[in-house]
């Protein structure tokens, strides 16, 4: 199924979680994620399946003002 | 390790938000420095209470280029201030804010919704509710707001402990533009007022401390002087000057002039 992740399409299989989705792209700690403008905390991250079209975000600390 | 140098005036007077004591009435932005290292060295020579940070999506060039930050935010050991800058919805601002606190493991946030991307003008008609969402959440929320009173008033009246009025738009340094509203702000709410955004001098934070603001966030006007380690300790040394002489009470301005040497005993005096 074709998902949206941080605004790349990605193609994973059906029943992917976002544990999956997070190895795929190499993700690095420390991050978070959201789902479609839902944060979806770290604890749920294993058992979160994702939807077709799901656009999921994962960001990383930055300097700012 | 680097650990902020004692700051003088921070046992006698500390800046007190949410219940929680800070070491300094400098908060200091950590963008736009020109490495990490003067960065460093500005937190360490200008002891900010808080620093702020921010989040970018991984992946990014941004975000690759901000590889080693986390590690230094470790190293700097100063308590951190998320921001929700960028954010123009409160959807966004809601979902960056939970995501803050679990990467940074604390529940402060310095909350933007802008309304204009021109003048960076936060979403005033949206930013009460959004910071009331946020306090019931269990944000420890510090708003990035206009100097308006009303739009303060409300900010403090659904939970903000306290308010943070802008000085002018975000970067431009150019100083408190509305010295009258700001003053009046600080007449009226009686709850910690930190200006964020717009000074560009060690005097506006000096001016502003005066005027009886209990802090001052700024980034632009450290990060981008030719010396920023020096310009962090100009402008801590400006915030506790103006602090103190708040602090001290000032002089009433008089229309006329009064000779400060006596004038009894004046030599080749004669009264006509």
């Amino acid at each position: 199924m074709r998902l949206i992740v941080n605004q790349i399409e990605r193609e994973v299989p059906v029943n992917s979680s976002i544990d999956d989705v997070l190895q795929l792209i190499d993700a690095k700690p420390p991050y978070a994620v959201a789902i479609n403008y839902e944060f979806v905390p770290k604890i749920k991250h294993a058992e979160a399946i994702l939807q077709e079209g799901d656009e999921i975000e994962v960001i990383a600390p930055v300097t700012g003002g | 390790m680097t650990a902020p140098l004692p700051h003088p005036l921070a046992s006698a007077d500390p800046l007190v938000l949410y219940g929680e004591t800070f070491a300094s009435r400098l908060l200091l932005g950590t963008s736009r420095y020109p490495s990490p290292q003067v960065l460093e060295n500005a937190v360490k020579h200008s002891n900010p209470g808080m620093i702020t940070v921010s989040l970018r999506r991984q992946g990014t060039s941004t975000t690759e280029a901000h590889s080693g930050f986390w590690d230094l935010l470790k190293q700097m050991a100063v308590p951190v201030l998320p921001n929700t800058a960028g954010c123009h919805s409160p959807k966004e601002v809601i979902a960056i804010a939970q995501m803050a606190r679990e990467v940074f493991e604390t529940s402060w946030i310095k909350l933007e919704l802008i309304g204009d991307d021109y003048t960076l003008q936060p979403d005033t008609l949206r930013l009460v509710t959004t910071a009331e969402t946020l306090i019931k959440d269990g944000f420890k929320v510090l708003p990035y707001c206009t100097e308006d009173l009303i739009l303060c008033q409300r900010l403090v009246d659904i939970g903000c402990q306290a308010v943070m009025p802008w000085a002018a738009p975000i970067g431009t340094g150019q100083g408190p533009l509305n010295p009258y509203a700001l003053k009046l702000l600080r007449d009226r709410l009686k709850v910690p007022l930190l200006i964020d955004a717009g000074l560009g001098l060690p005097s506006h934070a000096c001016s502003v401390m005066e005027w009886g603001f209990d802090g001052v966030l700024l980034n632009t006007a450290i990060a981008l002087a030719d010396d920023p380690v020096a310009m962090a300790k100009a402008f801590a040394m400006a915030v506790d000057a103006g602090r103190t002489a708040y602090l001290s009470g000032t002089m009433k301005a008089q229309q006329s002039a009064q000779a400060s040497t006596p004038l009894v005993g004046t030599p080749f005096w004669h009264q006509s």
